[in-house]
């Protein structure tokens, strides 16, 4: 069938839809059309995720009384974007803020993995770095970086919030480069 | 037709104030049973504590309850104390009580943070969290952190008050009296907040006393027992305050002892900067403590903390012991939510103030 | 116990005497501070013991229950106390290690539960008629003890 001369038909087979698609797609990639979009969109992606990062409701340990106090009044991280979401299925970035014990270590991938792509992960605080005063303990994991691959490091025991959000402004540039490099297509 | 099953209010929730697991079974709303599943931060702090020095411990305690961490390293000083058998001098002694109090006073309004945004008021915890900040500046200009202060010393405590440190401490303590009745208005005057917590998961004072809760728990059901008044440490005994006792037993009960504790540690505090004395603040403690068997307990945010000291003689301890408040407190957890409804979880475990750090050690 | 008479609030002295009297040669007072009382106890009547100092003087509150690792030996260590004068009592009890089992004192004091299972897990020493004696902290599938002295941390020297 051939789809140039009837652009309003939709009453196709599967398998023709299917080829019709896959070439028309593999047209549009050799052309040089992806170059074209991702110069195009990368921005506005950019400025759309690193505006909005989402992460998710976790708090482990120490930490995580500074990102709740990154929250407040006075150091307000919600001008960045940062609103928590408690379902990891509509979170951007997932921050690790405490030491990881074996007992959590399954959920904290599980938790990984439940996260749609693009995604970041943020170890906070000595011990999610590398294990932090607890190196010697038979239940500690030395560093999330054994479980999730992590983006970012921000070093402190622990995090003043300051600190914190200048790690999400380095996150933020991250996450530029990220989209600046092309994802159209891409998962 | 409503079945019967088990809901995880697992690690991850907005709500659960710390990393643990209470599983529920309901039927409809209303609970049956629950298990509460504890260990996502077990550490072997004990265990750890066997392999450094005594000074070395100091640090450590602070990360035992992050939320109240200067009376953690505070009662593991006293038991050190006791081994040692030294005197401190007043002027430490003084210090401490003060850096005790602006302790429980943070760790009341990042309670009563945590506890407004479980019930959906989120303006009381913009507003705790803003006079918290004012109380954390404070020991920002004392100990040099917000948060894990490390301030306590074998033999006293780490430096003297800085210039002009006195007049920060009263202008702060009169400005939050004067604010935490707005805050309390939030909450007080909100009939939805009250129908949520009073005549909930009431328990009575002899279960209260048989489940092992202490502190502000154990005087919202009638326990009458206070660390600070019955059991003096430091100079409490000069000072001269009240101790809040609700009888009710319910959730309300439990959450304005702890509006009337901060009060009156507000009052403690200017009792205390009114009456400190001048003099050394450390005194030089030996490095290795003799052999026998210690332990001290005081007063936590949360409940009676204790720490037991087995010492050989050498500069390591061989056993020291940590008895948590929370620890026990939540192993009611199963008598305070049984028979109340699911959502009423929130506010009844939010009423035990818990920091899992201390739980599960 | 219905012979005794109830002390609401009993002073160290009282304690001693009491403890001393009523239980003989099973208990030996190792010390006594203001406020504080160290006795020793053999593990056979330690819940006749328990339940005396509930009952007769009135020390509602388990504050917490210690194990200890001694090498030759291991022991739990009691600690009572009472809501009016202050006074806590701390109670050492030996178990040999060819027999590591002592009664449990759950139903006595209900904050005793979650402090025996803790010990149980640490360190081996089972509770009888505990009501539920099983991990508590760790990941189930440690089959090892942690705080005993055989057990080694990474660092240690």
């Amino acid at each position: 069938m051939d789809m140039s001369l009837y652009p309003h038909a939709i009453a196709m087979s599967a398998a023709e839809y299917m080829s019709w698609s896959t070439a028309m797609i593999d047209g549009l990639l050799s052309s040089g059309m992806k170059r074209t979009v991702d110069k195009v969109t990368g921005p506005i992606w950019a400025w759309a995720m690193k505006n909005s990062i989402h992460p998710l409701h976790f708090g482990l340990a120490c930490c995580a009384l500074e990102m709740a106090a990154a929250s407040n009044t006075k150091y307000d991280a919600e001008r960045l974007g940062m609103i928590y979401r408690s379902s990891p299925r509509q979170t951007d970035v997932l921050i690790i803020n405490g030491w990881i014990s074996k007992k959590v270590r399954p959920d904290i991938r599980r938790l990984y993995e439940q996260m749609p792509s693009p995604k970041w992960v943020v170890a906070m605080g000595e011990c999610a770095i590398s294990g932090g005063p607890w190196y010697d303990s038979y239940n500690i994991v030395q560093g999330t970086d054994q479980i999730v691959p992590v983006d970012i490091y921000i070093p402190g025991c622990p995090v003043k919030p300051d600190a914190m959000i200048d790690g999400f402004l380095l996150l933020q540039k991250k996450i530029e480069k990220y989209f600046a490099r092309g994802v159209f297509m891409e998962d | 037709m409503t079945s019967k099953m088990w809901v995880t209010m697992g690690p991850q929730h907005p709500f659960s104030h710390g990393l643990w697991t209470l599983k529920v079974k309901i039927d409809g709303e209303v609970i049956s049973d629950a298990i509460p599943i504890i260990g996502y931060l077990h550490r072997g702090w004990e265990k750890e504590c066997e392999n450094r020095t005594y000074p070395q411990i100091i640090p450590m305690a602070d990360r035992l309850c992050y939320s109240a961490s200067m009376t953690w390293s505070h009662v593991y000083v006293n038991t050190v104390e006791e081994a040692l058998d030294i005197e401190v001098p007043e002027r430490a002694q003084y210090l401490r009580v003060v850096a005790d109090e602006i302790c429980r006073i943070q760790s009341h309004l990042m309670w009563l943070a945590a506890m407004g945004t479980d019930l959906g008021n989120l303006t009381v915890f913009l507003w705790s969290l803003r006079e918290r900040e004012m109380f954390l500046d404070l020991f920002v200009k004392l100990c040099g952190q917000r948060l894990t202060t490390n301030y306590p010393r074998i033999g006293g405590v780490r430096n003297d008050m800085p210039y002009l440190f006195e007049r920060d401490c009263m202008r702060v303590v009169e400005l939050f009296e004067k604010r935490l009745w707005d805050i309390i208005a939030l909450m007080d005057d909100s009939a939805i907040f009250l129908s949520r917590m009073q005549g909930v998961s009431k328990i009575s004072r002899k279960e209260a006393a048989n489940m092992g809760l202490t502190g502000p728990a154990m005087r919202g059901c009638g326990v009458d027992f206070d660390v600070r008044r019955d059991d003096p440490y430091e100079v409490y005994d000069l000072m001269d305050f009240e101790v809040p006792v609700h009888k009710d037993g319910d959730a309300y009960a439990r959450y304005a002892v702890r509006i009337e504790e901060m009060f009156q540690s507000c009052e403690i505090i200017r009792q205390a900067m009114a009456g400190m004395p001048d003099g050394p603040v450390r005194v030089k403690a030996p490095r290795n403590v003799p052999e026998g068997t210690h332990f001290a307990r005081i007063e936590d945010p949360r409940g009676e903390a204790m720490m037991h000291l087995i010492s050989d003689g050498t500069d390591k301890p061989y056993r020291l012991k940590v008895r948590s408040p929370i620890f026990v407190n939540v192993s009611g957890a199963k008598r305070m939510v049984v028979g109340t409804r699911m959502a009423d979880v929130p506010a009844i475990m939010g009423t035990i103030d818990m920091c899992l750090g201390e739980t599960d050690r | 116990m219905s012979g005794d008479d109830f002390y609401e609030a009993p002073t160290v002295e009282q304690v001693i005497d009491l403890m001393g009297s009523r239980f003989g040669g099973d208990v030996t007072v190792r010390g006594s501070k203001a406020r504080r009382v160290f006795l020793s106890a053999g593990r056979e009547r330690i819940y006749e013991i328990c339940e005396y100092i509930q009952d007769v003087l009135n020390f509602e509150h388990a504050s917490s229950l210690t194990g200890v690792d001694w090498e030759s030996h291991m022991q739990v260590v009691y600690h009572l106390s009472n809501y009016y004068n202050g006074v806590m009592i701390e109670i050492n009890v030996d178990i040999p290690l060819d027999d590591l089992r002592v009664d449990s004192v759950t139903p006595i004091w209900e904050g005793a539960n979650w402090h025996e299972r803790e010990i149980y897990e640490l360190f081996g020493i089972v509770f009888d008629n505990h009501p539920e004696l099983e991990r508590l902290l760790t990941p189930c599938d440690y089959d090892f003890f942690p705080f005993r002295k055989s057990y080694k941390l990474r660092r240690a020297e």
